[in-house]
């Protein structure tokens, strides 16, 4: 049977489905057909390895070589070098960004190194299409002792135990939750999945779903007994159509092995998951938007109390989850809460995933134990910053986070410790920014996001979010006041005081983070109307250095507005009323004459 | 077919688990028994293909666990082909030369199984690591 001798695994994430991997694998499929190996080498379609800016990804078994970059035209030599002569083909290897050495195995690269990989453990390794190959590594082995031989208050001690926080970005214990959720007493329960991943840059959640989607149908089917629900829902994004389309193949495998259905394991517990589409609104990522979403009415959320777990989807006590934290369950069941609360900080235990982005080498996922700092996840396993150029701040929190600077990347990252400098853990989102990076822009985009997708119920948000955006654009189109600082500082406490629910509440927060952090350059727009970065177009002024221009006339005859003037041989000088920024002649000059704003 | 108890799963799972053995986990790489076959062009000629697959159908069959056949290229002993390197953890590698169908049967028989050298067919055995 198995004559199989060797697995090619290629990444079936998004990322690097979206740079041909399917095309990689019907490449590596005819070859293998073509030189008669097709019998004894298997390829395998996996998730997301997390080195996406690296996709896409082959990795082959048992060489343990990992290949970066990949594309349909190198199947041929992958196969004819690799499959069948055993030598490696050094030019897909990866080369660390620091060193410049070439690395075929994926244990020695830093990327991996510093990772710890509980939520992420089968993304990668498995072909998430087929349960068999979920089984095989330890699957729903966890549900099976939960029903034979655990109590729903056992599990939910084990839970509570393990020190686990909700991964959706409150970091309320799950143990508690589902403890409360249990105690509710009704004919009628549900557990929800939260997969609707709203923070943009971040994509955890779908990728997990798309890598292992197994691991979340047997933690939902775990908590629901351990609460005392026989139905579950999963709230995804209609955007998320091949996690959707995993998570379907997912369901119907299960219920064919009855893991799904009546009388698991020869139990009294029955369970059965649906998939609920949402339209992709952030704010239907807030637990009571989206209770209502699933019911069929508009995605606005309500005030808490009640919280869902009295009453939640249709009045019935529902306890709603997030992705990553119901990926982390299936272990803590099986390896014990002792072992998940080894790891991590004293209140932030486990593991957290990353999406790393931004102005770092190693774009992806990234998975590191609660309590490593910033500079390890951006320096050693991020590869440092790219162009090697300085690193000015990272967000995290996504829009309800806040920036963190140079003064903190030594902090260990948990939930309390982010808090105290203004950010928040959030969901995972983490991006990276360098010297070229505006602050007030960059505060700017996240508000430009949450005033566009404030639900408009109430008003602090609906208007505040609006006025402060406005106050932001004016900042940055050169027509900012003095007093507009206190006027952002003084609505964005109001806002967060007063809104309804978590999206008009953090709103402000990337406002007065960067104005906390990086004031100056907001007084810089203001009163100089100086963006020093470019960013801002309309601050941008480009100048001639009289030193060093030779007059060579180069800028002056790229500049699409003409406003450069001067005879050959003479220093050129810009008229900066008529110029508008567009960096041709910076881009022109070979003598560094020209100086960027 | 529905899965009705702990042990009609753990049944799958073992049947699973030999389809996914090949694949490092990063959990145990230091007790594998490692079995590393030249598979250049000279190496192909003589057969090593055939030794290889010998290989792979006798540890299926024996069903033994922890072992890894790799192939690797050419190992710089092209008159002795096939040329098999077995690398067990704590001893010494030890290479072998033409190595055909019959050897293989024996170097899993005897070396792997009940540590027994075979040594008219050694090459050498006291070099690193490869
Ligand atoms: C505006 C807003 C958006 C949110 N988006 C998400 C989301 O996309 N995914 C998520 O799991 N939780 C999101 N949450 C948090 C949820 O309300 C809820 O706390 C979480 O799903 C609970 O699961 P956990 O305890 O496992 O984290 C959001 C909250 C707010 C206020
Ligand atoms: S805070 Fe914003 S998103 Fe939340 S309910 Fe109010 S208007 Fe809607
Ligand atoms: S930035 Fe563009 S518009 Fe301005 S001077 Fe240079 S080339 Fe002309
Ligand atoms: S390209 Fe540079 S050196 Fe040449 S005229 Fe312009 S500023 Fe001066
Ligand atoms: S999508 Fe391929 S590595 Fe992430």
């Amino acid at each position: 049977m198995s004559k199989i001798r060797s697995h090619i695994m290629v990444c079936g994430g998004t990322g690097c489905v979206s740079s041909s991997s399917e095309e990689i694998i019907s490449s590596l499929k005819s070859e293998l057909k073509k030189n008669g190996y097709d019998k004894e080498i298997k390829v395998v379609k996996t998730g997301c390895f997390g080195f996406c800016g690296q996709g896409p990804i082959v990795k082959i078994h048992p060489d343990n070589v990992f290949y970066v970059k990949v594309k349909p035209e190198d199947a041929k030599e992958i196969i004819e070098e690799q499959i069948i002569k055993g030598r490696k083909v050094e030019r897909l290897l990866y080369s660390e960004p620091v060193t410049d050495i070439k690395l075929d195995e994926y244990s020695k690269m830093n990327f991996y190194k510093k990772q710890y990989r509980i939520a992420l453990r089968n993304c990668g390794l498995i072909n998430p299409e087929d349960i068999n190959e979920y089984i095989a590594f330890n699957g729903y082995e966890a549900l099976g002792k939960v029903l034979t031989e655990m109590t729903q208050d056992d599990v939910i001690k084990v839970i509570k135990d393990s020190g686990l926080r909700g991964r959706g970005g409150g970091g309320f214990p799950t143990g508690l939750k589902w403890e409360f959720t249990k105690r509710s007493i009704n004919d009628q329960k549900y557990i929800i999945c939260n997969a609707d991943e709203g923070d943009p840059g971040a994509f955890m959640d779908r990728s997990i779903l798309e890598g292992d989607p197994h691991s979340v149908l047997e933690a939902m089917a775990i908590g629901a007994y351990a609460i005392g629900a026989n139905h579950g829902v999963i709230y995804i994004r209609a955007e998320y159509p091949l996690a959707i389309h995993r998570l379907e193949i997912a369901l119907k495998q299960a219920r064919e092995l009855g893991l799904l259905g009546n009388n698991i394991f020869s139990s009294d517990f029955n369970f059965d998951i649906e998939i609920k589409f949402g339209a992709g609104a952030f704010v239907c990522g807030e637990e009571t938007a989206l209770i209502h979403s699933v019911e069929g009415c508009r995605g606005e959320p309500t005030k808490k109390p009640p919280y869902p777990a009295e009453s939640g989807y249709n009045g019935k006590p529902t306890c709603v989850n997030n992705v990553e934290t119901f990926a982390n369950i299936t272990s803590i069941i099986n390896k014990g809460s002792k072992w998940f609360s080894s790891i991590g900080t004293e209140k932030s235990k486990g593991t957290k995933v990353f999406a790393l982005a931004g102005k770092v080498n190693n774009v992806g996922l990234v998975e590191v134990p609660m309590g490593t700092t910033l500079r390890e996840i951006i320096y050693d396993i991020g590869g440092g910053i790219t162009d090697d150029k300085d690193f000015k701040a990272v967000q995290t929190g996504g829009p309800s986070g806040g920036v963190i600077t140079k003064a903190d990347l030594d902090t260990p990252i948990d939930y309390e410790s982010l808090k105290s400098i203004g950010s928040m853990m959030g969901s995972g989102g983490m991006i990276v920014m360098d010297e070229d990076n505006c602050m007030v822009n960059i505060a700017k985009f996240y508000l430009e996001f949450t005033q566009d997708e404030s639900c408009g119920k109430c008003t602090p948000c609906r208007v505040g979010t609006k006025r402060m955006y406005e106050i932001l654009d004016r900042i940055t189109n050169g027509e900012g006041v003095p007093e507009d600082i206190d006027k952002l500082i003084e609505l964005g406490n109001m806002i967060k005081d007063t809104a309804l629910c978590g999206l008009g509440q953090t709103a402000p927060n990337p406002v007065l983070s960067t104005l906390h952090y990086f004031r100056e350059e907001y007084e810089a727009h203001i009163n100089d109307k100086k963006c020093f970065t470019g960013t801002c177009k309309a601050l941008a002024k480009y100048s001639i250095d009289p030193e060093k221009c030779i007059g060579c006339t180069a800028c002056a005859r790229k500049c699409p507005v003409d406003c450069i003037s001067g005879s050959p041989k003479e220093v050129h000088v810009i008229d900066q009323d008529k110029c508008i920024a567009c960096g041709a002649c910076y881009d022109a000059c070979k003598f560094d004459a020209v100086i960027k704003p | 077919m529905a899965i009705k108890s702990l042990d009609e799963l753990r049944k799958i799972r073992e049947a699973s688990a030999k389809k996914v053995n090949l694949r490092e986990t990063g959990n145990s790489s230091e007790d594998i028994i490692e079995v590393l076959i030249g598979m250049a062009t000279c190496g192909i000629a003589a057969g090593a293909r055939e030794t290889l697959n010998t290989f792979i159908d006798e540890i299926d069959k024996k069903d033994i666990k922890n072992i890894r056949v790799i192939q690797v290229g050419c190992m710089g002993y092209c008159h002795s082909e096939p040329t098999v390197q077995v690398n067990i953890p704590g001893n010494s590698p030890v290479l072998y030369g033409n190595v055909d169908e019959k050897m293989a049967i024996d170097i899993i028989e005897k070396h792997i199984l009940n540590n027994e050298l075979l040594d008219e067919n050694i090459l050498i055995k006291t070099f690193e690591k490869a």
